[in-house]
């Protein structure tokens, strides 16, 4: 039998069922949600080339349209259990499905920026995330509260992210990068809006990430501030007042925005916590934990386990992509030795 | 968005049976108000509330001054304590906010660190021979106002609302620092968005201020003031919270901290004297009351009874826009019958 069942429609689990689809394998992939690549279909572009994400979108929807794949959406797997040398995956329904290999895509959430009570997410309407801003640019309606177009937008990093008082002292990695696009894009949109991003440091670790950051100072005139905002509170004209240090200078300040962007990072999604926690493969911050960084970094500790994409820890896209490929190689390997043991 | 979030965090707080502690301080600059707490637990609340005799300081202000070490603090805590014990109770209920962030440190200590429990329950016993037990509930006053504000809201004659306009009247909450920024999960809505002040008001038909300094130090700050050195400090970010709210015209100001309710009062004289500046449009200044003033007027408590007139803002212009009536002449009469004399007029800040 190859039969793999795939834990999560987002792009690592959709890539990973279409190649091994391609290679003869039946893929059951299973999604709680009632649509796949439910994180990307408000995303207006995506960085660094700027490709609209619906394209993205429609690609990997398209690679679903394969015989060997049969998708499961509303569907959430509540349990999964070796069963001898095969996995039994069991729905919230009851349904149980026999199955060669496992391989977890389950995923990320975004952080709930209402855990940063300071700074006045879900009290003050000016206050979004870059979540928010993303559906805002791909509908070409950034407005402030009042339901005008913005004349100062202020970015904050690292909003649940390297904080230890959020419990996640990672890097959700994505987030400068993000910060960066997503200026460019608001500049492109709104030419005279004054564009602030409030930083820690800013990690351009991907290629094109660096020009991208400089293109955004030279041709965009976005303004990098180094510090964190503290608080942020509105005025009697319903702007958002922020309270900061730059740290560059050295000296507190304090400036009014329409908008105050929150850059909120990626966390272990609900699933994922869940599912690790069950087949004890639970690493740091309720991610799924690979057997080896290096060169095993899609096996688990239960043999015919796999997992791939951001279940494992915060990745963009590419990465995500990359991953998914990466363990459907694995996952071929690990079938065809099992049959090569059954002749 | 609505602002129901700041409800979303509420904490323990005991039904009835509590243990009573004054503040330092609050007798001599709200003196109507500790009498009005306890007049409105027994009385229309009618739950058992127990006003000790012997009791003393917390050290709080010696201490954040570190002028008093911590093991002494644990020790004098201790004590006060023991005599929640002697009395039977196990709810304890501190006037002052700086006592209530005082006694909520020592028993997150002794939580953390048995041993230290310990050494004060040695140390208590050595100086007093005495024995205390750490209180099942520490709540502030204003909590159990918060907690029974429909059932008070029944019982009151007045709402805050003006009576010229039909409107709520708009309300300028602040709280005491040490109410819920040093353990945020110790205060009704937590740190950044304390609900306790801001139940009452919407509870009892005022509007809440949102203003950008809203969460602003009110210049107490235990060593910006207490230092002579300093006290320029300490105006100055009372200067800035004025300067923040007065565009949104509040009517009043409430708070929940003797420290805040002190400084927030007295400094618009200062500003005053100083700059010939008041934050409201007349030049009277923003009147400044407790939360326990705030019920009691709407309860129809006598507002001289409460002390208002010891305010350094007079609050005429408050009780004529709520309708809460009042008699001048009466305003400094002593509880014997005498008529006191009127203090001196300030230069700037009208009476």
């Amino acid at each position: 039998m190859k039969k793999v069942a795939i834990i999560g429609a987002g792009p690592a689990g959709i890539e990973a069922a279409s190649i091994l689809a391609n290679q003869q394998v039946e893929v059951l992939l299973f999604e709680k949600s009632l649509n796949t690549l439910s994180n990307m279909l408000d995303k207006a572009y995506l960085f660094p080339d700027f490709s609209p994400a619906n394209d993205l979108v429609d690609k990997l929807n398209k690679k679903l349209l394969h015989q060997q794949i049969t998708l499961f959406t509303g569907t959430e797997i509540t349990d999964v259990k070796k069963d001898g040398k095969e996995w039994k995956v069991i729905d919230a329904k009851g349904m149980s499905y026999i199955v060669s290999a496992v391989l977890l895509t389950s995923g990320y959430s975004v952080f709930d920026a209402k855990r940063k009570e300071e700074l006045g997410y879900g009290i003050y309407n000016g206050v979004i995330t870059s979540i928010d801003l993303e559906k805002m640019i791909k509908y070409n309606q950034i407005e402030n509260s009042m339901g005008d177009k913005p004349k100062r937008i202020v970015f904050l990093q690292c909003v649940g992210s390297r904080d230890e008082k959020s419990g996640n002292n990672y890097c959700s990695k994505i987030c400068c990068v993000t910060a960066v696009k997503q200026a460019i894009e608001v500049k492109k949109l709104l030419p005279d809006t004054d564009v602030y991003i409030f930083y820690m440091d800013l990690r351009m670790w991907g290629q094109s990430f660096e020009e991208m950051y400089r293109e955004s100072q030279e041709k965009y005139d976005v303004s990098y501030v180094r510090g964190r905002i503290s608080e942020a509170a509105s005025t009697f004209d319903k702007k958002i007042q922020i309270k900061a240090e730059d740290t560059l200078l050295g000296v507190p300040l304090k400036m009014t925005t329409d908008l105050l962007v929150l850059m909120v990072g990626m966390e272990a999604s609900c699933g994922t916590k869940t599912l690790a926690e069950t087949l004890h493969i639970k690493g740091e911050y309720g991610f799924a934990k690979s057997l080896n960084c290096h060169l095993q970094d899609n096996e688990t500790t239960q043999q015919g386990l796999f997992i791939a994409g951001s279940c494992k820890r915060p990745m963009g896209i590419n990465e995500t992509l990359a991953d998914a490929r990466s363990a459907s190689v694995i996952i071929m390997d690990y079938i065809n030795a099992m049959q090569e043991n059954d002749k | 968005m609505a602002k129901y979030y700041w409800n979303e965090y509420q904490k323990t707080i005991a039904d009835d049976k509590y243990f009573y502690e004054r503040s330092c301080i609050r007798q001599t600059f709200f003196p109507g108000s500790e009498t009005a707490f306890l007049r409105i637990v027994r009385e229309e609340l009618g739950k058992d509330i127990y006003d000790e005799m012997n009791q003393h300081t917390c050290t709080g202000i010696g201490y954040h001054a570190d002028v008093v070490p911590l093991e002494t603090t644990m020790t004098v805590v201790a004590r006060l304590f023991s005599l929640m014990k002697d009395a039977g109770y196990t709810n304890y209920v501190p006037s002052c906010v700086t006592s209530f962030g005082v006694f909520s440190e020592m028993v997150e200590i002794w939580n953390h660190q048995p041993e230290t429990l310990e050494k004060t329950r040695d140390y208590l016993r050595k100086a007093t021979g005495r024995e205390f037990d750490i209180p099942l509930n520490l709540v502030h006053p204003s909590d159990i106002i918060y907690k029974y504000r429909f059932e008070l809201k029944d019982k009151m004659k007045y709402a805050l609302v003006n009576r010229f306009t039909g409107k709520p009247l708009q309300v300028v909450e602040h709280i005491g620092c040490h109410y819920a920024k040093i353990f945020p999960e110790k205060g009704v809505g937590k740190a950044e968005f304390p609900h306790v002040l801001a139940g009452m008001i919407e509870a009892w038909g005022g509007e809440v201020v949102d203003y950008p300094e809203r969460r602003h130090c009110c210049g107490f700050g235990f060593r910006h003031y207490l230092l002579q050195s300093n006290r320029g400090y300490s105006i100055a970010n009372t200067k800035k919270k004025f300067e923040s709210m007065e565009p949104f015209e509040p009517d009043f100001i409430v708070a929940n901290c003797p420290g805040c309710t002190m400084f927030m009062d007295k400094w618009q004289y200062t500003i005053a004297e100083m700059e010939h500046k008041t934050y409201d449009k007349d030049g009277y200044g923003i009147p400044v009351l407790t939360y326990e003033e705030m019920a009691g007027l709407l309860l129809g408590y006598n507002p001289w009874e409460l002390g208002l007139q010891l305010h350094q803002v007079q609050s005429e212009i408050l009780l004529d826009k709520i309708g809460i009536p009042y008699d001048p002449k009466e305003k400094y009469k002593a509880a014997d019958g005498r008529i006191l004399p009127k203090p001196e007029r300030p230069n700037n800040l009208l009476v």
